[in-house]
């Protein structure tokens, strides 16, 4: 047999973001298609719904106000789903053991996933856009901050999936995470509507609610308009995102759950 | 020369379980060695923090000299696993599986030798094929072939041939058996006593975490000098005299356990006093299954003995 080969320092967390990319890519009319084709269901119902009833942000008109919610919401969800789902599933069927066994790192491991979540995200975002941009009347007033709440926001579902997934043992587990946890806030981030419709109680409770300043600094980038600082929302967004992240580097060096 | 294993005082407890209770094993390069001892004897555990899925409650591990905590990214490198349980991933073919963890690895460029593994294995024609197609006996062979993407000097094999075929079994130790000539070091873990016996060098039998023998096969198998004798005899009785030895009773046949060979004179002596003749006579020695029965059973017995010399509490 030949002499050891030679390794490359990178190479082992790009063989794990690409093998977790193909993931996902390889059934993209579930992990793609299915939640755009969600979304624009959802646009449709309230868009129709509500027309002319309501307006949010003075000179735009509700369905156009609720697609950059609409696209946040399913970055968001789809970043969670991605992370938490593979590793849920790698664990439940053992083959987590073909990442464990390999000289990667915990920071590497860390990383794979989570870029493969925000590429998700990303993707999936991108495509609710896509397939809405004909119908509603868009504005871009600062796209650089929209791309900042997007990166930033699908950065902290995608390290919450990389907990729940480490966490999960079974299916139902990673489902309360799902529906008790990500889906209510989600919901109650104003993605429907701007939290100063809703009585004082749930304004206040929506100002502890980090996917709210997710929903609210991306909208900013659309139509200039928000209804917090986007300074502040992505103060805290970015807050969040490392203090998960910390925590999760944290789990992953003990080796909780994965290294027993 | 490091060894290629060195494990030091090796303890896991899970809670009030000792998996592991100071195992200590030093394993040379080149070898073929033989992890032998009944379900939950602490073999599954021991390798598992040999590859770093498992950390140590106490005690240190090295793979050709690297600590697997300090050192995991060396110690990991030198040593190629195959997972115990049936494991794959079902969204990727054959092919994506390996170039895969040769990734995972870091390598690149290491398409030639990802062939060379394939076509030694027999997979070459099942490349394109995704995992979740494959027959359980082909499933294993991927594992194989994953444990060896990145030419590993020391590779661990956990119960490989548990619910293989016979053909695959065989082909599959020729294979290991070339690997082990090209100078791998090779650790194996296995139920069945007669391939530890033809494949290894050295064995080490575990119970209840801990290393209870541990010597050459040939050794093991000199120490527990005992032999068996098979005999028919006319009229078809025993002596008295010899009753004590029977260690099985057929239809026309008795086995005694002897000893030694020497003792085959006696028996002989006292039929002939007797004037029974013998009909058939067969001597067999011992095989690995029944060192290892008998190594388990007197361990069984000092615990007895060790539990009763405990002053009462």
């Amino acid at each position: 047999m030949a002499s050891a080969p030679e390794h490359q320092s990178l190479r082992g967390f790009y063989t794990l973001f690409h093998k977790e990319w193909l993931r996902f890519w390889k059934v993209s009319v579930q992990t793609i298609l299915a939640p755009v084709l969600t979304a624009l269901l959802f646009l449709v119902v309230f868009a129709y719904s509500l027309r002319g009833r309501v307006e949010i942000f003075p000179g735009v008109d509700y369905a156009s106000f609720l697609v950059p919610g609409l696209a946040m919401m399913s970055v968001l969800q789809n970043a969670f789903a991605n992370s938490s789902s593979s590793l849920m599933q790698s664990k439940m069927t053992g083959n987590i053991v073909f990442v464990l066994l390999p000289p990667l790192s915990y920071q590497e491991f860390f990383s794979a996933y989570l870029l493969a979540a925000v590429a998700r995200g990303l993707v999936v975002g991108a495509g609710v856009f896509v397939f809405t941009i004909g119908f509603v009347d868009l504005r871009f007033e600062h796209p650089l901050w929209a791309l900042a709440f997007a990166v930033a926001s699908s950065g902290g579902l995608g390290v919450l999936g990389i907990i729940a997934g480490i966490y999960s043992d079974k299916v139902d587990e990673l489902a309360a995470f799902q529906n008790f946890i990500i889906l209510p806030l989600t919901f109650l981030s104003g993605v429907f509507y701007s939290i100063y419709s809703l009585p004082p109680l749930w304004q206040w409770l929506s100002h502890l609610n980090p996917i709210f300043y997710m929903v609210d600094g991306f909208r900013y980038g659309f139509f200039g308009v928000s209804d917090v600082s986007p300074w502040v929302s992505l103060a805290i967004v970015g807050t969040s995102f490392l203090a998960l992240s910390f925590f999760t580097l944290w789990l992953l060096r003990t080796g909780y759950k994965l290294r027993r | 020369m490091t060894p290629a294993i060195h494990v030091e005082q090796v303890s896991k407890h899970y809670g009030a379980l000792r998996a592991l209770d100071g195992v200590s094993l030093t394993i040379e390069r080149g070898e073929f060695f033989g992890l032998l001892g009944p379900n939950g004897a602490g073999k599954t555990t021991l390798i598992h923090i040999l590859a770093g899925l498992t950390r140590a409650s106490g005690g240190s591990a090295r793979v050709m000299g690297h600590d697997v905590v300090a050192d995991y990214r060396d110690a990991r490198r030198a040593l190629g696993v195959v997972p115990q349980e049936l494991v794959f991933d079902p969204f990727f073919t054959v092919r994506e599986a390996l170039t895969f963890q040769s990734g995972y690895f870091g390598l690149r460029d290491n398409d030639e030798w990802i062939e060379e593994v394939m076509r030694h294995l027999d997979l070459t024609g099942k490349a394109g094929t995704n995992m979740r197609a494959l027959s359980g006996g082909m499933k294993r062979r991927v594992m194989v072939a994953q444990a060896l993407v990145h030419k590993p000097p020391v590779i661990v094999l956990d119960e490989p041939t548990a619910g293989v075929d016979v053909e695959l079994r065989q082909a599959l130790w020729k294979f290991i058996r070339q690997l082990n000539e090209d100078g791998h070091t090779i650790v194996l873990t296995t139920h069945y006593l007669e391939e530890a016996e033809a494949l290894c060098g050295r064995i080490a039998m575990l119970k209840q975490g801990r290393v209870v023998a541990l010597d050459t096969t040939h050794n093991l198998l000199r120490r527990h000098s005992g032999c068996y004798v098979e005999l028919r005899l006319t009229p078809n009785r025993l002596p008295e005299s010899l009753a004590s030895l029977v260690a099985q009773r057929r239809e026309g046949s008795y086995r005694l356990a002897l000893r030694d060979y020497s003792e085959v004179e006696r028996v002989i002596a006292e039929l002939r006093a007797n004037t029974i003749e013998i009909r058939e006579l067969e001597v067999m020695h011992l095989d690995l299954e029944e060192v290892f029965v008998q190594i388990m059973h007197d361990e069984d017995r000092r615990e007895t003995i060790d539990e009763r010399r405990r002053p009462a509490a």
